[in-house]
């Protein structure tokens, strides 16, 4: 294995170290691990599993949406089905999926580092996401809770007959394995980047989960007080957001938004990240201007902490508030197209091949895009007026989380599974995943557009009759979302036990993970290596430089 | 100093990490009491009659003592360090027992102020009672008390545990190996303090004048 032409070009490496996967076999092994890429497979077997859990709660919506009346589920349980799916999706998978697996895995050896810097944190963290998740788990068998994630007060705090204590609880407790993922990363990328590998020269999947990391760490915080808030004045009747003491729900929107609207960042630059690992890589050419894609996601998570008012034009704040909460939004729109007019750029001119990986990060691309303006219709104050609590606003954030980071996530998955697991997915097969995915996603989430548009309502177990054409459309596609999803499931796992021994660099991609072998060693880089150029050196001939071209070990 | 983690390329690098790790964790911890400030903001903004009144029954006697007990605990916990810094471990054994022994006090006292205010019917939960027409207010005034006074007392319960732990690791071993993580806990520990400069004014001296 591993006798690729790059490798030989790095004198004096060492080759054929042990896997990080061979460095023990026990379950002890595994649930002790301190080091970065068993501690993010860690993760990925979780936020797996909370994925088809919140997946599966999404199918009996679908399925109860098929008809106008409300037939598969009471009206009660379609509350609490949306809100496990909307908690679990949201906490349990789109916060942690890209960080803290990918993430995990990659930044260290993206910035030539052995480790994160505080690996016992790390572990940590993953024991706390697993914490949270079991008080999630206990809420739904104790008979779910019926609030929406958004636990708005005074539904969730004075009226509520379900379990919003411990669901409460189990936001709160992850919360605090997100902060520690954000703060490690922060340190790690500010204080172990390797010799030469300065701020410019980091690849933007760094860039991109450094910025995500200090949204974590800042806005996170927020949300944990904010919901013990709600835990408190739910057990006690005194708190800051009862009206009857003078107290003001708003309030609690202002703190819930203030951390879940930069959460949605949280979530879709990490895809970002991702999606500017691909396309240069598939296009062979150098990212379209590097710089302004740092600057704009360094903006966009900046930008992202002052617009949280959007959510709230009709519940009362102020008009002057509105206008500039609206003003603002508009302005993230910048950053988000210079992203998108950077990719497509990139793809200009480019030799483009149409991987698997690739089939996704233009799906992103493509599905980001209309999210996004889409955002702007809602970021409308007068607009939004029409639209707020329709299904405009579902199908908006759905292609933005799920058109867009899921599809990202999985590109990600593919493009560094060789890396991960040391062995080749089935490429055709992950074509056919990604078409059918992108299919089952228009069709599951264009027709929801225009049911916003025409009026149905959000969160309601029956319809109007005539909305029920575009809710069967709706469904059938989530039918094919759902089988475009297990099948990555299917032969990504097969791949993983029995694909084809992956060479180190199967991509001829640029970046310091492709100089270790596949998988790399625990320590990941034998010697440190010295970095000597930017991040993307690709050239449209094909004849992609050697991937050691971008370090030499250090002398 | 002590031999660095594997993966530092030396102990200069590590104190560093460890360094901006405590900030970023401050900058975190300081967001975490965020929205009892904001909600403080609120209250007052919209009843600041009614939370001048409530904080006029708060016991600003033992509010300005002990303020200016955990205000001399940091003064330790500052001595404390620079005599680590300085190799002379017995010294900054007993300055870090002193601060601890503050920290202690500051307790304690609280302790006894939680107590009275029991004993006064200002628990918001506990049979809550305040004079008309400011009963609504006080009650929010106080939850808002209670909510922060009693995170910050379990973040300066946490700051005692660690000062007494260091305090018994300096008593064997190399002194210098501590050197990194005292600092760390030192910062800690005044920012336990910094959060209470803030609370003292706005909890205790509410337009005390009236």
């Amino acid at each position: 294995m591993n006798a690729l032409p790059a490798e030989q070009s790095l004198p004096g490496k060492v080759l054929h170290e042990e896997s990080y996967l061979r460095e023990g076999f026990t379950l002890r092994s595994w649930l002790l691990t301190r080091d970065h890429k068993r501690i993010a497979l860690l993760y990925m077997i979780s936020i797996t599993g909370f994925f088809f859990l919140g997946g599966a709660a999404a199918s009996i919506i679908r399925l109860e949406l098929l008809t106008p009346a409300g037939d598969v589920v009471d009206a009660e349980t379609y509350n609490k089905l949306f809100t496990a799916h909307g908690v679990i999706m949201v906490w349990f998978f789109l916060i942690p999926s890209i960080p803290a697996t990918l993430g995990n895995f990659l930044i260290p050896l993206m910035i030539g580092a052995r480790e994160v810097a505080f690996p016992r944190l790390n572990l940590a963290s993953w024991y706390i996401y697993t914490l949270g998740g079991i008080f999630v788990v206990i809420t739904l068998i104790a008979g779910g809770v019926d609030t929406g994630w958004t636990f708005y007060t005074p539904f969730s705090t004075l009226f509520s007959n379900s379990n919003v204590v411990l669901a409460v609880m189990g936001v709160f407790i992850v919360g605090f394995s997100s902060i520690l993922t954000g703060l490690n990363f922060i340190v790690t990328v500010h204080r172990l980047r390797a010799p030469g590998m300065t701020w410019f020269r980091l690849p933007l999947f760094v860039w991109a989960n450094y910025a995500t990391s200090l949204i974590l760490v800042l806005a996170t915080p927020v949300l944990a007080m904010t919901l013990s808030l709600v835990a408190f004045e739910r057990l006690t009747h005194i708190g800051i957001f009862d009206p009857a003491l003078g107290g003001d729900p708003l309030l609690f929107q202002h703190l819930f938004w203030f951390y879940s609207h930069p959460a949605v960042y949280i979530m879709v630059l990490p895809a970002m990240g991702v999606a500017s690992e691909i396309i240069p890589c598939f296009a062979r050419k150098q990212v379209f201007g590097y710089r302004m894609m740092a600057y704009a996601i360094l903006g966009i998570a900046i930008i992202g902490f002052l617009v949280w008012g959007h959510h709230m034009f009709v519940s009362g704040q102020s008009m002057y508030a509105s206008i500039a909460f609206s003003l603002l939004s508009f302005l993230v729109a910048i950053p988000s197209a210079i992203k998108v007019f950077n990719w497509t750029a990139t793809l200009y001119k480019g030799s483009i091949s149409v991987s698997g990986p690739m089939l996704y990060a233009l799906g992103f691309v493509g599905l980001f895009t209309i999210g996004g303006l889409t955002g702007l219709f809602l970021a409308a104050t007068a607009l939004d007026v029409h639209l707020t609590d329709t299904y405009f606003v579902v199908a908006h954030f759905h292609y933005i989380m799920v058109g867009g980071t899921v599809m990202a996530y999985l590109g990600g998955l593919h493009f560094w599974w060789p890396k991960i697991v040391g062995r080749l997915y089935p490429e055709n097969l992950a074509r056919i995943a990604a078409v059918t995915i992108f299919i089952g996603f228009n069709l599951t989430f264009f027709p929801q557009y225009l049911l916003g548009a025409w009026g149905m309502p959000r969160r309601y177990h029956e319809y109007a009759p005539q909305f029920q054409l575009l809710n069967e459309f709706s469904s059938t596609g989530a039918a094919i979302l759902g089988i475009g999803y297990l099948l990555p499931l299917g032969y990504l796992t097969w791949a993983m036990l029995r694909g084809a021994r992956a060479p180190s660099n199967p991509w001829g991609a640029t970046g310091l993970e492709w100089e270790t072998p596949s998988p790399p060693p625990k320590e990941n880089f034998a010697v440190i290596p010295r970095v000597v150029r930017g991040p993307y050196d690709y050239h449209p001939s094909g004849a992609s430089a050697p991937s050691g071209a971008s370090a030499e070990p250090q002398a | 100093m002590s031999a660095p983690a594997e993966h530092f390329e030396s102990a200069e690098r590590q104190h560093q990490a460890a360094e901006l790790g405590m900030w970023v964790f401050l900058a975190t911890e300081l967001m975490f009491f965020g929205p009892l400030f904001l909600g403080y903001a609120y209250g007052r903004w919209s009843f600041s009659e009614g939370f001048a009144a409530a904080s006029r029954h708060t016991d600003v006697v033992i509010g300005t003592i002990n303020t200016a007990v955990l205000l001399t605990s940091s003064l330790f916990v500052a001595l404390g360090a620079r005599a680590v810094k300085l190799d002379r471990g017995a010294a900054a054994r007993v300055l870090l027992l002193c601060a601890a022994g503050l920290g202690a006090v500051f307790l304690v006292l609280k302790g006894l102020e939680y107590h009275d205010e029991w004993r006064e019917h200002l628990v918001p939960w506990l049979d809550f009672r305040f004079a008309r027409p400011h009963q609504h207010a006080a009650a929010m005034f106080y939850f808002l008390y209670f909510g922060m006074t009693g995170l910050h007392a379990v973040h300066l319960t946490i700051g005692i545990a660690v000062m007494v732990v260091f305090a018994v690791r300096l008593g064997s071993g190399p002194v210098a190996r501590l050197e990194n993580q005292i600092d760390m806990g030192a910062l800690y520990w005044h920012f336990v303090d910094g959060i209470w400069v803030f609370l003292y004014p706005i909890l205790y001296l509410v337009e005390r004048h009236g």
